[in-house]
Parts: structure tokens; C-alpha cells; sequence
């Protein structure tokens, strides 16, 4: 029997149709997730639009170098696990896995990176509290939300790394077949993740930098 | 062209063509940053990064090629979405100055107008 033909499961008659059930099932998870990063993003604009003027002061205080590079991995990012997912159709199972482990490379790039940048933030004493160094106080909320939106975004990034490495062991191991349409689930997943850092990145790091 | 009908070769030319392009949005937003713009920076960072976006779901998740129940779901969290918005906006833009302590005066209500309004 064919690795094709062993990645087909119950209910589905075909690999296309299996396809969009795995499809129409991450897409509804990714909707979820689209409202619960939206109720953060709606947090940020409306006190934005409330406190223009602090969230000015705020922005110019980001570390807009290891913002650009974590955007840069990312993307690429994006890129090797769209090469792993087409790859997989035509069951080049060595590109697969070199795509899957190249991708958790740049997840983990971007983490250290991102430890870089919140070790400087730090250093700064950009943490809302009471000996927080920027005035007026509004400057405060910005930097609530600058840490708990990249912290959100970071645990989401270090599921998708632990996910896409147990996939790949997976793969290696031969335990599923290298077309199994569950690596449509984890790319998705993976490039909404990437969505996330796009929208963040102008929000958190480009603000007032002119 | 969905990517099921791409031949071996092509799975590396689609990825990297739209990679190519999400690079240099990405640059034109960080360079349009430090351009004075004023207040159109942020429309304008905000405008490139949903080009990223759209670019990004079309053709590196393939909603493009999939069955138009994905992509109706993926336009359902974005409706949902917008909703949140507007009706949280809604309330906002419509309180008074006394009730939003810092805000510019200029961006309130006058506030004959916004009391008892319901």
C-alpha cells in the first residue's frame, strides 16, 4: 500500500477530501483565535485613540532592530513550511523534513531574539509598575500591552515550534505517512502565528518613529 | 492553480516569489515609518501590513486554491471581528469629556449631547 494511500482515514473517500476537513476544522480554530489576539488589538486602539499622545512616547521606546529581524524570520519562516506542505503532496520526504526542521529553526531564532529585545526592555525598566520611567502615566498601557501581547504571541510561537518538532519526529519515524493531510492543520496554524507578528509589528514598533 | 497540481520543481518558485514580496512590504514599511508623514504613518504601516496579511493567507495558507467553506470561515472570524469594533468604537467615540479623563478635547462629545442619550 502506498504512503497515499495509508494517510487516508475514516470517514473521508479521498486525500483531497480529507484535505478540507483538516482545513475547515484549523480554520474554525484559527477564527477563535483571530477574536481572542482582536480583543487585545481592540484594547490597544481604543486607548490609542484615547491617549494619542502617550502612546507616542511609549512607541518611540521599542526595539524597532529586533522587531525587523524577528519579522524577517517569520516570514521566512512562513516560506520553508509552505515548501514543507507542497512537498508533502508530491512525497519529497526529505524536503519535508528539512523544511520542518529549518522552520523550527527560525521559531527558535525568533525566541532568542525576542529574549534579546525583553532582556533591553528590562534593562530600561519598561515594565508597568510604580518606579516605571515614562510620563504621563498612560505611557503605562502601552507597555502592558506591548508585554502581554508579544508575551501571547511568544507562547504561541513556542506551541507552534513544539508542534511543528514532534510533527517532524513523527515524519521521521515513519509512524504517519509524509503526504498525511494533518500537515495542512500545522502550517496553518504556524503561518496564522506569522499573521499575528505582520499586524504587531507596525502597531508595537513603528509607532512615531519619524 | 490550486498547489496539489504544481509540479516539484514549482513548490519552491510560488513560496519564495511571494516571500520576495512580503520582504520588501515589510521594508517599505519600516523605511515609510521614519518618513514625516504625520498622521498618516500609521494608516499607511497599517495598510501595508494587511497587503502582508492577505498575501500571506492567499498563498502561502492557499486559501486561494481551497474550498469556499475555508474560505468562508476565514472571512467569518474577520466579520466577527470588525463587529467588536465598531460596536466597542461605537461607545467609545460617543462618551462625554468627563468620563474619558486625558483624552484631547477635540475628540469629545459635547457633553449636552452625550448625557442621557439613552
Amino acid at each position: 500500500m502506498s504512503d497515499a494511500a495509508t494517510a487516508l482515514r475514516e470517514p473521508w473517500p479521498d486525500l483531497d477530501r480529507q484535505r478540507d476537513g483538516v482545513l475547515v476544522g484549523i480554520w474554525l480554530f484559527i477564527a477563535s483565535e483571530v477574536l481572542f489576539f482582536g480583543a487585545l488589538l481592540l484594547g490597544y486602539a481604543v486607548y490609542r485613540a484615547l491617549y494619542p499622545e502617550a502612546f507616542r512616547i511609549a512607541g518611540a521606546e521599542t526595539e524597532v532592530f529586533y522587531g525587523s529581524v524577528n519579522l524577517l524570520l517569520l516570514l521566512t519562516s512562513s516560506v520553508t513550511m509552505t515548501i514543507a506542505v507542497d512537498a508533502s503532496r508530491h512525497g519529497m520526504r526529505r524536503t519535508v523534513i528539512a523544511c520542518l526542521a529549518l522552520t523550527m529553526l527560525l521559531g527558535a531564532a525568533f525566541l532568542m531574539f525576542k529574549g534579546l529585545e525583553y532582556s533591553a526592555d528590562i534593562a530600561k525598566g519598561l515594565f508597568p509598575g510604580a518606579h516605571f520611567p515614562l510620563q504621563p502615566p498612560q505611557t503605562q498601557l502601552f507597555w502592558g500591552l506591548y508585554w502581554v501581547m508579544t508575551g501571547v504571541h511568544a507562547i504561541h510561537l513556542a506551541i507552534g515550534i513544539a508542534i511543528v518538532g514532534v510533527f517532524a519526529l513523527i515524519l521521521w519515524r515513519r509512524l504517519l505517512p509524509i503526504e498525511s493531510p494533518a500537515m495542512l492543520g500545522v502550517a496553518t496554524y504556524w503561518h496564522f502565528v506569522d499573521t499575528v507578528w505582520i499586524i504587531l509589528f507596525p502597531l508595537l514598533y513603528l509607532v512615531d518613529r519619524s | 492553480m490550486s498547489n496539489s497540481q504544481l509540479r516539484p520543481m514549482h513548490i519552491w518558485l510560488r513560496p519564495i516569489a511571494v516571500w520576495v514580496a512580503l520582504v520588501l512590504l515589510g521594508l517599505a514599511s519600516l523605511i515609510s515609518a521614519y518618513l514625516p508623514l504625520n498622521a498618516f504613518n500609521t494608516p499607511l504601516n497599517l495598510a501595508i501590513a494587511g497587503i502582508m496579511v492577505i498575501l500571506l493567507w492567499l498563498f502561502l495558507m492557499d486559501l486561494i486554491g481551497s474550498d469556499a467553506l475555508v474560505r468562508l470561515i476565514a472571512v467569518a472570524g474577520l466579520v466577527w471581528l470588525s463587529f467588536m469594533f465598531a460596536l466597542t468604537f461605537s461607545d467609545y467615540f460617543s462618551r462625554t469629556c468627563e468620563d474619558q479623563p486625558g483624552r484631547p478635547p477635540a475628540f469629545c462629545v459635547d457633553q449636552n449631547i452625550g448625557r442621557g442619550g439613552f
